[in-house]
């Protein structure tokens, strides 16, 4: 008994270490914050549209599941996943809508004019009002949003085909958006 | 205890100059000063070692407004805090709060240290009653060590 007390130390040290590798290598992004915002109400917006498009409206976009990403024309990130978007914006599997964030209308015209525009539609939050009502801390970061208007799942950082595959498709699948 | 504290902050909060810029300020003095008390509890999500007070990151510059605007609406500390809080999360705040998650940091070493006085205080009693404990020489021992000084002294 008393020389197993001994090994006590011995085995705290081994469950810390163990723990400190298991996190290590899990893949788990410190860097990447879990949302506050999962399963609240969809802060509101009412977005000017990018030159002369229809405005972004909350309201109008109610009772649908859709995905709202943020993205600026100076992030570098947003480039990346870029092509993405596209591809899946030609194969009509996203409900896409875009907000420029703290982008000049200009801007983010002249990118998606170059590289093509994967949005339903592209609202403007110049200010970013909007983005600080999601709990954006930086771009891009892309929400999933259910029928009763509730977030149900924020991807920070660029979209890659596993994460996509993975996670968002088979959760739009769950929520129902055919 | 609460007021001296924020006077503590305040007295900081001047000395270290932070990165709040003059258009950003409130024309109030009092509510302006009760801004950057706040905002040196909030960390700043891009740098996440820095309050939003002394980082120069955009999203620093916008919490700082966002909290600026919130107290001339009128709002308190705890309701700023709290709008704060329910779109960025408890990690904004640079003190964690007590809450089921962080037991462990905050009860963790408390308790280890407990345990380790206790652990002490159980060995110095067992080291103290240990002497008392033992038997004393039987007539056959002092005998034998007897005639093993005998020998040693010749």
């Amino acid at each position: 008994m008393r020389r197993l007390l001994y090994l006590l130390p011995l085995l705290v040290f081994v469950s810390i270490a163990g723990y400190f590798l298991f996190s290590l290598r899990s893949g788990v992004n410190v860097h990447e914050l879990p949302s506050a915002m999962i399963d609240k109400p969809t802060p509101d917006f009412d977005l000017a549209g990018l030159s002369g498009a229809r405005k972004l409206d909350l309201d109008a976009l109610k009772g649908h599941v859709f995905v709202v990403n943020f993205f600026a024309s100076w992030c570098v990130p947003c480039r990346i996943e870029h092509p993405l978007l596209m591809r899946l914006a030609q194969q009509n599997h996203l409900p896409l809508y875009g907000i420029a964030y703290k982008d000049k209308p200009e801007d983010a015209q002249r990118l998606l004019s170059t590289y093509g525009d994967p949005c339903r539609l592209v609202g403007l939050d110049q200010s970013s009002d909007v983005g600080l009502n999601f709990g954006v801390y930086g771009v891009p970061e892309t929400y999933v949003i259910d029928k009763a208007g509730r977030i149900r799942r924020r991807f920070v950082g660029p979209l890659t085909t596993e994460t996509v595959n993975k996670d968002l498709l088979p959760l739009l699948k769950q929520l129902g958006e055919p | 205890m609460k007021s001296l504290l924020l006077m503590a902050d305040l007295l900081l909060g001047i000395a270290a100059a932070g990165a709040v810029e003059p258009g950003e300020r409130l024309a109030d003095p009092a509510l302006e000063a009760l801004a950057r008390a706040i905002s040196s509890h909030l960390r700043c999500l891009v740098c996440q070692n820095e309050s939003i007070d002394e980082s120069g990151a955009s999203l620093a510059y916008d919490i700082r407004v966002f909290v600026r605007q919130r107290l001339a609406i009128g709002e308190s500390n705890e309701q700023v805090i709290q709008d704060v809080v329910s779109r960025y999360g408890t990690f904004v705040l640079l003190n964690p709060p007590v809450q089921p998650a962080t037991y462990v940091l905050w009860y963790g070493p408390p308790v280890l240290l407990l345990v380790g006085l206790g652990d002490t205080l159980i060995w110095l009693r067992q080291r103290q009653s240990r002497p008392a404990a033992e038997p004393a020489l039987s007539a056959e021992e002092r005998q034998r060590l007897d005639g093993l000084l005998r020998e040693a002294d010749r």
